[in-house]
This record gives structure tokens, sequence and C-alpha cells, in this order.
């Protein structure tokens, strides 16, 4: 087969930019994680803060890929290496399940349980580590599992920026007009796609189960 | 606390609560006194869970105000007044990821109690509602409808309060196990001498467990007599109740 051929003639190469590939998307995924859900329990806490909060995030997923690497180009020290913008606007794209996941999964923790723990004398914090956030964790991981899939997507097209990655083959597949550069992109990039689903899917049943033990 | 040991445990000093314009609760004047069991009758709606929420001050009265051991609720600090008061819900209100253990000890766990006297407490909690102490390490879903609501009580008496709020804590339960489990919660109300306020639509279980009954409707209380003389009772209200409770036993 002509891309096993390519993919082991090339082997270093696939190696390291799928290495960068996984940098991108993980430093991403974390920071999302560090920025989304404190953002989303804020929003649990403060409501009137909800459809703003929301709305912001919704509106950068709005914004096509491309044009954004391109509006963050300008910005000082992002600016000046592609990796840093990636990651920036990788970011920004996994806020909205992140944010959105944990202001849901926190909203549907059962309220009588809510109440419970309340009026056991619960303080908010306790009540948020002990019992909602424990309770949201499986939607959680959901959100965090559609950002990463999301993101190992988006991220091919960070090599337009010189950001590297996968997406390096793609773009060189496409100006090559050869379809084996581009799956040697591609291919790799899916399969990373789909163990980060089933990875965070199994994680996601397991808290699910937790929850509900039967 | 120490301070009112005279008053009454829980006054309702004209308590009203209001929420968009519809009073929930209206004029409560009421006290229960220490030791006694005031049950709560009436239907959805009269007012007595708002009621019950007054106390541990997960509601705060919109005019007049509540006193536990003298002190209105505005005045004490939430948490404390809330670890002083157990709570025991429909089907137990356990915390679904934690063990029957975590869920028992929990009040004694962040009062920072030591972890072995956290356990000791859990197995004496455990003997006193009549569960295995190899229930332990299941999950709430992991057990009976009978089995939950024992836990819940145990949970609520765990950290030992001086009063015990019940929220028709029986009423999920088919109608042996609930039998079963009013006659042990009577036998054990006997021995604590807790002051338990006890909410319920079921006036079988008030006449059974009330030491006086307190009877409400649409957020007003009716009446509130010792449980002997309720029964007698003239109002009309009451004779409804009788009515419907009779008429329900088999001729």
């Amino acid at each position: 087969m002509n891309l096993w051929h390519f993919l082991i003639t090339n082997r270093q190469q696939v190696f390291d930019l799928t290495l960068e590939h996984i940098t991108l998307v993980g430093l991403s995924i974390l920071f999302a994680v560090l920025i989304g859900i404190p953002l989303g329990i804020l929003i649990t806490r403060v409501p009137q803060l909800s459809k703003a909060v929301l709305g912001g995030a919704n509106i950068i997923q709005t914004i096509p890929s491309l044009a954004l690497f391109g509006f963050l180009l300008p910005a000082p020290w992002i600016g000046e290496r592609g990796g840093r913008l990636a990651v920036l606007a990788l970011t920004l794209y996994a806020l909205l399940p992140l944010i959105r996941n944990t202001y849901a999964g926190i909203r549907n923790v059962d309220p009588a349980v809510v109440e419970a723990g309340r009026a056991m004398g619960l303080t908010d914090r306790q009540l948020l580590f002990q019992v909602e956030l424990p309770l949201a964790s499986g939607v959680i991981v959901a959100g965090v599992r559609i950002a990463t899939v999301v993101s190992v997507g988006l991220a091919t097209i960070a090599a337009a920026i010189g950001a590297g990655g996968l997406g390096e083959f793609i773009f060189r597949g496409l100006a090559m007009v050869n379809n084996q550069v581009i799956l040697a992109g591609a291919v790799p990039a899916a399969a990373l796609a789909l163990s980060a689903d089933v990875g965070l899917g199994a994680l996601e049943r397991r808290l699910g189960t937790l929850r509900t033990r039967s | 606390m120490t301070s009112h040991i005279d008053a009454p445990a829980i006054v309702f000093d004209h308590a009203s609560f209001r929420l968009n314009g519809r009073a929930l609760v209206h004029d409560l004047a009421l006290s229960v006194n220490r030791g006694e069991t005031l049950v709560v009758l009436g239907r959805s709606g009269s007012g007595k869970t708002t009621s019950l929420k007054l106390i541990n001050r997960l509601l705060v009265p919109t005019a007049g105000e509540v006193r536990v051991n003298g002190r209105p609720t505005t005045s004490w600090d939430p948490i404390r007044l809330r670890r002083s008061i157990g709570y025991v819900i429909q089907d137990g209100g356990l915390f679904p990821h934690f063990t029957v253990e975590r869920n028992i000890g929990l009040v004694p766990q962040i009062e920072s109690w030591p972890a072995d006297r956290v356990k000791a407490r859990v197995q004496e909690m455990l003997a006193l509602v009549g569960l295995s102490p190899d229930l332990i390490d299941r999950y709430p879903q992991q057990l009976s409808g009978g089995q939950r609501q024992r836990v819940g009580v145990a949970r609520a008496l765990a950290a030992d309060p001086p009063i015990l709020l019940l929220d028709e804590p029986f009423g999920a339960l088919d109608p042996i196990t609930r039998s079963e489990i009013q006659k042990e919660f009577r036998d054990l109300q006997q021995r604590m001498k807790k002051t338990v306020i006890f909410v319920t639509h079921d006036l079988r279980e008030a006449l059974l467990l009330a030491d006086r009954v307190a009877l409400m409707e649409e957020g007003r209380l009716i009446v509130n007599l010792p449980v002997a003389e309720f029964s007698h009772s003239r109002a009309p209200l009451v004779r409804a109740y009788m009515e419907a409770f009779s008429a329900g036993e088999p001729r």
C-alpha cells in the first residue's frame, strides 16, 4: 500500500508532527479546562452572568477558524509564534463545550440532593466539591471529550499559520496535489480523534456509573 | 444555644412566607416544646413543607420570625443552625455517589470528628435504625426503599442534633414497610426525646406519632391540639379528615 509505504519511510516526521499535534491539542484543552470549568461554576452561582458568558463562548465558535487565526496574528507575543497562536485559538474554541457542560452538569444535579446537603449544613464550598462537581463529573468529561475531538480536527488548520502538527502533511499534499501526502496527515489525525473519543468516553461512562451505581 | 434553655425549642412568631405575591405561609403562630413531637398535617400546597424550611433557614420568613432556642433564625449562622437540626426527606435525599457509611458519617466528618469516632458513630446509628452493619459499603441505589429511608434517619441523627425535621419521610414506602418503620420511629423517639417536627398528609401517621397535631390549609394554621383531643375536634376540616380516614377503613 502506498500510504503505508509513505508513513513508514517518513516515520520520523510522522512521529514528530503527531507529537506536535498532541501538544497543541493537549495544551489547549488544559487551558480550556482551567478557564472553562471555573467559568461554568461561576455562572451557576451568578446566574445573571450565564447569558453573557455562554453567548460570548457561542460567538467565538461561530468565527471561522482560519479567520480567527488571522485575527490573532497581530497580537503581541502570541502572534510571534504559530504554536502560541494555535493554542490560543484552539483554547477559545474549546471553551464553549466546557463552560456549557459544567453549567448544565451542575444544574442537572437532583435538586432534592442539593437541598438535603444544604439542610445538613454543608457550606457552599463543601456542597460544590463534595456533591455538585462529583455528580456533574460525567457531563463535564463529556464536554472535555467533545472539545478534544473537535480540537484534533481544528488543529490541522493551524499548520496554515506555521504551528506545525499533522496539518503540515495535509497542506503539503494539497499543494502537491498528492492524495497520499494528504492522507498521511488526515489518517493519523483521525486516529488521534478516535482514540481521544474512546478513551474519554470510557472515563465518562465510569463516572456516570459512579453516579447511578446499581 | 444554652442561654435560652427555658424557651421553647421552636417558635413561629406570626411568621409569613410570600413568594411572587402568593402567601405560602400566612401569619403562622406556633411553638414546639423541647422533646415534643409535633406533626404538621395538611394536603399538598398547604404550606407545611415551607414551614419546615423556615426552621432550618432554607427559607427566611418575609414577615414575622421563627426562633430556634430563643434566637431568630436570621441571627443564627445558617451553617451552625442547620448542623444542629437533623433533616429527613422523602426517599432519604441520600447522596447517590456516597456509600451508606459516608452518607451517615457526613455531618460528623465535616464537623471534624476523628475518623475512628465517625466510624463508631456510623455503626451505632445503623444499629439504632435496625440496619445490618454489612450495608456500609453499599450505594443508595443498591438499597430497598425502606433501607434508604432508615439510612436517611440515621444520617439525620448522626451528629446528635437536638431537633429533627422530617418532611413526609415515609411517603414513598409500601404500606407494610411504612407501618413497620413508623412504629420503629415512634419507639426510637420515645427513647431519644428529641424535638421533632414531622410533616405528613397521612392522618393515620399523624395520630400514631404525634404528641400534638397542627393542621394546615392554604398556608394557615387551622387547629393545633394535643393528639388525644385532635380526633374529637369539631373543626370542619378535622371532621373532613376524620371522615376521609374512616372511609378508607374496611367496613
